[in-house]
């Protein structure tokens, strides 16, 4: 019978859906509940840091400057038809701040960070690096997940600023530099534009955000994968995808929360 | 424990990842152009304020003295009262008049004071006598048709 082989095939997959979900979530709980570690022995978390946060900076900063130069000539082609060149400084600052420094930011982190993350973890795992640490009594959670947690959580905020800043920085150079628009207006359209609570602040909010979802579910990916070298490109594959996913389902939700539109 | 150049790199990470949240809120946002002086709150009720929010300025003879905190209707007289926060520096006669402008032709509206003669000033919590609401374009616009197709018939 076809249908109920195809049933049972749809109902195997939700029941396992739903228990790797509850199982992410008590390995979330597990991760926060043994962070302590991780700030008590400061210089682990620092380590992580550099692996992810400084390792990104040259992709952030270079594509940070290009999205800017970007926005400033298509901007500047469309404001040209209304007159309004000198609010292209505010378009760059608004649209870099609210949506494209935090969304773009955590893209390139889960890519360029994410995945290396879910790589080495499930490497440990497949070597059995983290079951001789259960066998030595120290808890692979907080010795090897949490650092990285909290070092993927505090880089984001870190990496989005810097985007959004090198972004403006590019608007301004295709913008003024090249271009002509009055650099006058072009910094004093962005300040009236750009309010310090409702965009800035709210752009950190969302990259902190991000920077948990794209860590947890890296480490997670990493921390459940099969002991394969199959196993292991799986998981990779599937933190790429799924923090992508989980990034711009929470740009949404969160956009909905921020800017209604008022 | 030793320093390491690792420690370096991630201080100079973290040191340039603040330095560009300040750009961002002193160069990029207006934080700068808030004031952090002391302020005292006035009132004003308008039959209409068009499109007036929050966050609005309060300007005389062009000059940033203020924002508008709050708007709310009043529904014992049904019109909007207008709750604005002035630096303490800057004080208003008494018949100052407080009107809802707008910068430019489709800018956004502000409250403009221009002030009076009398020697008593504005006190916290205290209510603009005279104020004229928010010019709103559509209105003009019917007016104008309107009153000339009257006429030419």
């Amino acid at each position: 019978m076809p249908i109920v082989k195809s049933l049972r095939v749809i109902g195997r997959r939700t029941v396992n859906s739903v228990w790797r979900l509850g199982y992410a979530s008590r390995f979330f709980m597990l991760t926060l509940f043994y962070s302590g570690a991780s700030f008590r022995r400061f210089h682990l978390t620092v380590k992580e840091m550099f692996s992810s946060g400084v390792m990104s900076l040259i992709i952030i900063l270079v594509a940070g400057m290009f999205v800017g130069m970007v926005l400033g000539l298509q901007g500047y082609e469309t404001l040209k038809r209304y007159g309004s060149e000198s609010a292209l400084g505010s378009l760059v600052a608004l649209s870099l701040v609210r949506e494209l420094g935090p969304v773009l930011a955590a893209l390139l982190f889960a890519s360029r960070a994410g995945s290396a993350m879910t790589a080495e973890i499930g490497l440990m795992k497949a070597t059995e690096q983290i079951a001789a640490m259960e066998m030595m009594a120290v808890n692979p959670i907080s010795r090897v997940i949490a650092p990285r947690f909290w070092a993927g959580v505090i880089s984001m905020p870190l990496l989005s600023a810097l985007f959004s800043a090198m972004g403006v920085f590019g608007g301004y150079v295709v913008g003024v530099v090249l271009i002509g628009v009055d650099e006058g207006s072009f910094w004093s359209q962005m300040q009236s534009a750009v309010d310090f609570q409702h965009d800035v602040m709210n752009g950190v909010i969302k990259s902190f955000v991000f920077g948990v979802a794209v860590t947890v579910i890296a480490l997670f990916e990493g921390f459940d994968a099969p002991p394969t070298a199959e196993g292991v490109s799986g998981a990779t594959t599937r933190t790429v995808v799924q923090s992508s996913l989980a990034i711009l389902i929470l740009d949404f939700i969160l956009t909905a929360f921020m800017f209604r539109g008022e | 424990m030793e320093r390491t150049t690792v420690d370096l790199w991630v201080g100079a990470f973290v040191v340039a990842g603040i330095a560009a949240l300040v750009v961002l809120a002193l160069k990029v946002g207006n934080l700068s152009t808030y004031n952090v002086s002391e302020t005292y709150q006035l009132q004003a009720y308008f039959t209409n304020v068009g499109g007036l929010k929050p966050t609005a300025s309060v300007r005389s003879a062009g000059v940033l003295v203020g924002r508008v905190t709050e708007i709310k209707l009043d529904t014992e007289r049904y019109e909007a009262r207008v709750t604005m926060s002035v630096d303490k520096r800057y004080q208003f006669p008494r018949d100052t008049f407080a009107n809802i402008q707008t910068a430019g032709l489709l800018g956004e509206n502000y409250i403009g004071l221009m002030p009076g003669g009398d020697s008593a000033m504005l006190k916290n919590g205290e209510i603009f006598k005279q104020t004229q609401s928010a010019m709103v374009l559509e209105d003009l616009i019917s007016k104008f048709i309107y009153g000339t197709s009257e006429k030419s018939k």
